[in-house]
C-alpha cells in the first residue's frame, strides 16, 4: 500500500524538480512560465481570490454530477429493459460525444445565460456519456446463468434490477463515474471561458489577458485538486458500496 | 408423476434430442448418466422452458403443462450465489420474491441451514466459504422454491471427491425427508448408483435411453457392496459401448 502511493508522489517530485530547476536554469521569466514554487506561492498567498471562484466551479460540477447521474441512470436502465431504446437512442449519444464542448458552448450560453445552467449543463454533457454506457455495459455483462436463475424464480423486472443487474453493474458505473468526474472540470471551464462572471475558468480569462500566467496556473492546481479530491471521494464511496468485494477478499 | 413424451430438439440442422421419453415417479429419484455432450443439460433447459423445443409433451402430476419453469426447482452445476449477499439472503432468494414474509422465509431458511450443516455460516458471504458449502447453500436455496420436482443438472461436478461424497448425503435428504422428485443429470457412475432408484443410460446425441437400470437397495448405500459392485460394470460396459459407437 505504501508503495501505491510513493510511487506517483516521487514521480510527481521528480517532475517538479526537472521544472523547477529547470526554469531558473534557462531564466525564463514568470509572465511565460512560472516555476511550481512561484504557482505554490500564488496558489496559497491568493488564496482569498481563488477559493470563491473555485466553490463556483465545484458547484457547477457537483450539480452537473447530479444532473448526468439523473438523466444517465434511467437512461441505461431504459436502453436495458427495452433493446429497441438503445437502438433508438444510440446514434444520438455518440453523436453528443462527437460534437466538440467547445462547439455547444456558445449555443447554451446564448440558449440558458452566463449563470450557473450553462455551465452545469457543459459539465453534465461531458460526464453523462462515460456513466451511461459503462453502466449499460455493466448490465449486460450479467451472467446468462444468472438471468436464468432470476427468470425461474419468477423475479419481476424491477425485482431483477434491484436484486440482480444493478449490484453486478456497480463496478461498472463506479469506473464510469471515475472517468465522468475526472473530466467533469473540462465542461466547467470550457462553460466559463465562453461566458460567465465567476469560476475559475473566468478567472483563468482575466488572468491570462493581464499576463498574470502564475495565477493561471494557480487556477488550474486548484482545478486539479478539484479533480484528484472528486476521484477520491467517488472511490470512498465505491468501496462503501462494494463492501463485500473488499470483505470477501480479506 | 413427471411424464416426458417424444420429446425433441435440433440445432442448426442436428438432432441433440429426438423422441425422448421419460417417466419421473413422485418422491422417485431418477438418475441421468451418458456420454459428455449428449444433450443432458439441454434437456434441462427444454424442460425448464430456457429454450423452446421443437417437439414434444410434458405432464406433471397428470396434467399437461408447456414447461416445468414454475413447476420444478433447478440446481444447476455452478452454485450462482450472488457474492453480495450473505449466505442466508441468498438461500432466501426464491421465497423473497415470491413475496414470502422476511420472518417466514428467515425461519424457514435457518432450519434448513440447520439440516444441512451450515448453521453458524448464515451471515457469511460466499466467498467467505468453502465450496461446499457453497452448494449446501445452493441446495438450500433450491428447497425454498416450495416445489415438489427437483432438476439437477451434475450439482457436484465441480466438487472434489471427500466433499462430493458429504453432499452426496445430503442430496438423499430431498427424497427422504423433504419427498420431493428428483431427476438428476450425472456423468459419476458412483454417484448414480449411491443415489438412483431408477438409473437411466443415454447415447450419444441425438440423445435417447439405450438401457435402464432399477436399483431397488435401501438408502444411503455403500458403494463397496457387492450388487452395487456388479451393476457398476453392467453400467460402465453399457457406458463404454455408447461412448465407442
Amino acid at each position: 500500500m505504501k508503495g501505491h502511493i510513493a510511487i506517483p508522489l516521487i514521480l510527481v517530485a521528480v517532475v517538479l524538480a526537472v521544472w523547477e530547476v529547470g526554469c531558473r536554469w534557462a531564466g525564463i521569466p514568470d509572465f511565460i512560465l512560472p516555476p511550481p514554487s512561484r504557482i505554490l506561492t500564488v496558489a496559497v498567498a491568493d488564496a482569498a481570490l481563488l477559493l470563491p471562484h473555485a466553490g463556483i466551479t465545484l458547484v457547477e460540477i457537483l450539480c452537473g454530477i447530479g444532473l448526468a447521474l439523473g438523466a444517465a441512470i434511467p437512461l441505461a436502465v431504459g436502453m436495458h429493459a427495452r433493446p429497441a431504446i438503445e437502438k433508438a437512442l444510440a446514434p444520438f449519444l455518440i453523436a453528443s460525444q462527437a460534437v466538440p464542448v467547445f462547439a455547444l458552448a456558445p449555443l447554451l450560453v446564448v440558449w440558458l445565460g452566463y449563470g450557473l445552467a450553462s455551465k452545469v449543463l457543459m459539465a453534465a454533457v461531458i460526464i453523462f456519456f462515460p456513466i451511461t454506457v459503462s453502466l449499460l455495459e455493466g448490465f449486460k455483462s450479467c451472467d446468462r446463468n444468472y438471468r436464468v436463475l432470476f427468470e425461474l424464480m419468477g423475479a419481476s423486472q424491477w425485482q431483477a434490477l434491484r436484486k440482480l443487474y444493478w449490484p453486478w453493474a456497480l463496478p461498472y458505473f463506479f469506473a464510469g463515474l471515475k472517468v465522468g468526474v475526472s473530466v467533469a472540470t473540462i465542461g466547467a471551464v470550457i462553460g466559463e471561458w465562453v461566458g460567465a462572471q465567476q469560476g475559475l475558468g473566468y478567472l483563468m480569462i482575466q488572468a491570462n489577458a493581464r499576463l498574470k500566467v502564475d495565477l493561471v496556473f494557480a487556477a488550474i492546481l486548484w482545478l486539479s485538486l478539484m479533480g484528484v479530491g472528486l476521484w477520491g471521494l467517488v472511490g470512498i464511496i465505491e468501496k462503501r458500496c462494494l463492501w463485500w468485494k473488499g470483505a470477501a477478499g480479506e | 408423476m413427471l411424464v416426458i413424451q417424444e420429446l425433441t430438439k435440433r440445432f442448426n440442422g442436428r438432432w441433440i434430442i429426438e423422441d425422448f421419453n421419460l417417466t419421473v415417479p413422485t418422491n422417485g429419484f431418477t438418475v441421468l448418466i451418458g456420454p459428455s455432450g449428449c444433450g443432458k443439460s439441454t434437456l434441462f433447459d427444454l424442460l425448464m422452458g430456457i429454450v423452446p423445443m421443437d417437439r414434444g409433451r410434458i405432464a406433471w402430476q397428470g396434467k399437461p403443462t408447456a414447461n416445468l419453469n414454475t413447476l420444478a426447482a433447478y440446481m444447476q452445476q455452478r452454485d450462482l450465489l450472488l457474492p453480495w449477499l450473505s449466505l442466508e439472503k441468498n438461500a432466501c432468494l426464491p421465497a423473497e420474491l415470491a413475496g414470502v414474509p422476511a420472518r417466514e422465509r428467515t425461519s424457514q431458511a435457518r432450519a434448513l441451514f440447520a439440516k444441512l450443516g451450515l448453521e453458524n455460516f448464515e451471515s457469511y458471504l460466499p466467498d467467505r466459504v468453502s465450496g461446499g458449502m457453497r452448494q449446501r447453500c445452493a441446495l438450500a436455496r433450491t428447497l425454498m422454491f416450495a416445489r415438489d420436482l427437483v432438476l439437477l443438472d451434475e450439482p457436484l461436478s465441480a466438487l472434489d471427491a471427500i466433499t462430493r461424497r458429504q453432499l452426496q448425503a445430503h442430496l438423499l435428504l430431498l427424497q427422504t425427508e423433504f419427498d420431493k422428485s428428483i431427476l438428476m443429470v450425472t456423468h459419476d457412475v458412483d454417484e448414480a448408483l449411491l443415489l438412483a432408484d431408477d438409473l437411466l443410460v443415454l447415447t450419444a446425441a441425438p440423445m435417447r435411453i439405450c438401457a435402464r437400470f432399477r436399483i431397488d437397495l435401501p438408502k444411503p448405500r455403500r458403494i463397496a457392496a457387492p450388487s452395487l459392485l456388479e451393476m457398476k460394470t453392467r453400467v460402465l460396459a453399457r457406458l463404454e459401448k455408447e461412448a465407442a459407437w
